[in-house]
């Protein structure tokens, strides 16, 4: 006992130590050393990251984890934001907020994407914690402005309110009054997806008037242009602004005042909104323009050449969201003037339209990939595409982490030669050797996913769809894609062999979605009954898959690892193979 | 091919213990109920020239994969586009990839709408006379009418 002692810390200096260690897979490192270190981390482990919300349990974590003071937690599959999932499919988010009520009363911060959130949950959340701090709802449905005003009201401390890109349930502009005079704490205010209904304007003004410590800002569409100055002028230390409406007939004395209030705020690093541009008024951002490095102008249909203007007053710019209508001249002068660009995305304008309406190829994005040596992150939606435009980008940016593109229309081949795709993507994935995500599009054989498999060692997240001629193609990926974190895959024609071959592999993995392919319901059961820390489910809309032949392909098929077993709250249109079985016995 | 036979050894159906013979039993899928992709996709017709797609297309569920909210987004500013009343009509320039729509609205008259067609195509039209037509150039506007006839652009008043 005594040598013991002589060669071990007290537990009160480890703990000093792990508070300096933050990130999680340090934070699990540590656990891993003895069983008192184990001890001593769990229990001043302050932030829990659950990427699948049901591959644990609340019970679970609270056991093991008893001082946590933020969480986060992921529900749906990417896949649900292109309504592939269908409505009710889960997420919920209640129970877990009933328990933490109970086991964590200094919980300070909650962030959610992709789930289910009530107004009962809200109310819940508003009631339980006494020092919440941070409410983000990324993605995030089921929720009132009923529920907003609980939160508004009773959390006397709130840093953050983030609802970005969630679906709200507009009830009424007033839920922003409901936060009291007293509060004066808020950092990030995010309402954006309120859409066109009208928030209390003169609630907000006050509630900006007294928040000094405001730094990120973004209005719903609802807030007209000239409306903006006010705002501005009552938080010139904004580094975040998100406009709502930036349409208003040409005024000069509206425009200078846009224009002075910009100029007042010194801090501004990041601007957004721009619904309904009106492009006369783009210039009265001009004097904020070198500053930025950030500029969200995804809504905003505006055309070439007053992007181009626009574009060419940022040198600092580090990201850029755009619709196609900057085309290929507009993303040139980018490739020119952003020398430090590190993310750029671009949206069809018209995703549903037979013929291209805009002049926007792979020109842009090579142009691009060009002139700006610091570019990471790629999203691109085009018409197009050739092999030896994506060997060129590919040997013009070696750093891309993220590459997503996304050519219209299914199966489209090189144009120049009519051949598959396969090289071109071959080429990104063995330059771009820290490439984690990857979104594949075009005419695509097996053989692009025999470069993934050899070549994308650090890739963590694949989307795959309409490619592929067999199972080898799933083969290939799950042998060799040894990082592979999430795999989603819709219309291709992979089928029960590779899935069983590498069963394993699913373990090691968060998820697995395959639609409209080639699994049967057979094997969907083998793999439940063969992988108990699976969690395999088969979702169907039309009829249960039992009622069918075992060969029968399943619509949808979505697999994760859990050590919490089945759910409990799977709707009828979702079967687990966990039950399955047992009901066939 | 090797890699066919490599593959076969490497998939072979085996699910469970080392030792423990599983049943390999699931042979691939023959669905009468729904297409299987690759007839869907015959249907749409790919090229990639795009030339022979049929004016409006089926669209498929999740296709192109943009989320919902920016749709909802780029709808709205479609509707006001059309809710203007503006005349859009098609322009299309031989050897040119793309085709242009333009509002006519927009427009006083011919010199202007030649002029905008010039910027955007980036070729001259020529001198407009009634006798001889475009003169000055290889390049003729044209256009369509009811009746479905070829007609040179500014005989008819533009009103």
């Amino acid at each position: 006992m005594q040598k013991e002692m002589a060669y071990s810390f007290p537990d009160e200096v480890l703990k000093h130590v792990f508070t300096f260690i933050q990130s999680d897979e340090d934070r699990n490192a540590v656990s891993l050393v003895c069983k008192s270190w184990y001890e001593i981390e769990r229990w001043c482990r302050r932030k829990v990251f659950i990427g699948n919300c049901y591959a644990v349990s609340p019970r679970m974590v609270i056991r093991r984890f008893p001082e946590v003071r933020s969480i986060e937690l992921k529900g749906k599959p990417h896949f649900a934001d292109f309504n592939l999932v269908p409505d009710g499919w889960g997420g919920y988010v209640l129970q877990w907020i009933a328990e933490m009520a109970g086991a964590y009363p200094w919980l300070g911060e909650i962030r959610l994407k992709r789930m289910v959130v009530t107004d009962e949950s809200l109310e819940l959340i508003a009631k339980s914690f006494k020092n919440f701090k941070v409410l983000v709802l990324f993605s995030c449905e089921g929720f009132s402005t009923d529920g907003l005003a609980a939160i508004a009201a009773s959390c006397k401390n709130l840093r953050e309110l983030d609802l970005r890109e969630s679906e709200v349930d507009d009830l009424s502009g007033h839920w922003l009054a409901h936060f009291p005079e007293t509060c004066t704490s808020l950092v990030s205010l995010n309402i954006s997806c309120l859409g066109s209904d009208e928030v209390s304007f003169s609630a907000l003004e006050r509630l900006v008037d007294r928040c000094p410590n405001l730094r990120s800002l973004q209005l719903n569409r609802g807030v007209t242009l000239d409306k903006i100055a006010n705002i501005l002028r009552r938080a010139p230390q904004l580094v975040d602004f998100g406009t709502g409406n930036y349409a208003a007939e040409l005024q000069p004395d509206v425009f200078s005042n846009l224009a002075g209030a910009f100029s007042s705020c010194k801090e501004l690093k990041s601007l957004s909104g721009f619904w309904d541009v009106v492009p006369a008024y783009l210039p009265a951002l001009y004097s904020i323009c070198p500053r930025l490095t950030s500029l969200n102008l995804s809504y905003a249909t505006i055309q070439s050449p007053d992007l181009i203007k626009l574009v060419s007053h940022c040198p600092r710019l580090q990201r850029l969201l755009v619709l196609d209508y900057v085309e290929d001249s507009g993303l040139e002068e980018l490739a020119s003037s952003c020398k430090d660009l590190q993310e750029l995305r671009v949206f069809p304008s018209d995703p549903f339209g037979a013929e291209p309406n805009v002049s926007l190829t792979e020109q842009g994005l090579v142009a691009v990939s060009l002139g700006c040596p610091k570019l990471q992150s790629v999203l691109y939606f085009c018409r197009r595409m050739s092999n030896a435009a994506l060997v060129t980008i590919a040997q013009n940016c070696p750093n891309l982490t993220c590459f997503r593109l996304c050519i219209i229309e299914p199966k489209t081949a090189d144009y120049l030669t009519l051949e598959p795709l396969d090289a071109g993507f071959g080429a990104i994935v063995e330059h771009c050797k820290d490439l984690r995500r990857l979104s594949l599009s075009g005419l695509l054989t097996d053989h692009v996913f025999e470069y993934i498999g050899t070549y994308g060692k650090k890739l963590e997240m694949l989307s795959v769809a309409f490619a592929g001629d067999s199972d080898l193609g799933l083969h290939h990926v799950l042998s060799g894609c040894e990082s592979l974190r999430k795999l989603e895959i819709r219309d291709c024609p992979f089928g029960d062999k590779a899935l069983l071959a590498n069963a394993a592999k699913l373990e090691t993995m968060r998820s697995l979605w395959m639609s409209s392919c080639a699994v049967s319901f057979g094997a969907c059961k083998l793999l439940g009954q063969k992988m108990p820390k699976l969690n395999v489910e088969v979702i169907d809309e039309t009829e249960p898959p039992d009622s069918r032949p075992e060969s029968y392909p399943v619509d949808k098929l979505y697999i994760y690892r859990s050590v919490a077993g089945p759910r409990f709250d799977m709707p009828p249109f979702v079967w687990s193979m966990d039950e399955a079985v047992k009901i066939l016995h | 091919m090797e890699n066919s036979v490599a593959y076969e050894k490497a998939t072979e159906l085996r699910l469970g213990l080392p030792g423990i013979d599983e049943p390999a039993v699931l042979s691939s899928v023959k669905n009468n109920k729904r297409p299987l992709h690759d007839e869907k996709s015959g249907e749409n017709g790919k090229s990639a020239q795009n030339e022979t797609d049929p004016p409006s297309k089926a669209q498929i569920v999740g296709w192109p994969p943009v989320q919902s909210y920016r749709k909802n987004n780029f709808q709205q500013a479609k509707k006001s586009e059309s809710e203007c009343g503006g005349i859009y009509v098609k322009v299309s320039m031989d050897g040119a990839p793309y085709l242009r729509k333009i509002d006519l609205k927009v427009y006083k008259g011919y010199p202007e709408l030649l002029q905008v067609l010039e910027n955007m195509f980036k070729f001259t039209i020529g001198e407009y006379s009634e006798r001889e037509g475009y003169k000055g150039s290889d390049y003729e506007p044209t256009y369509e009418d009811k009746d479905g006839d070829w007609m040179l652009v500014g005989d008819v008043p533009w009103e």
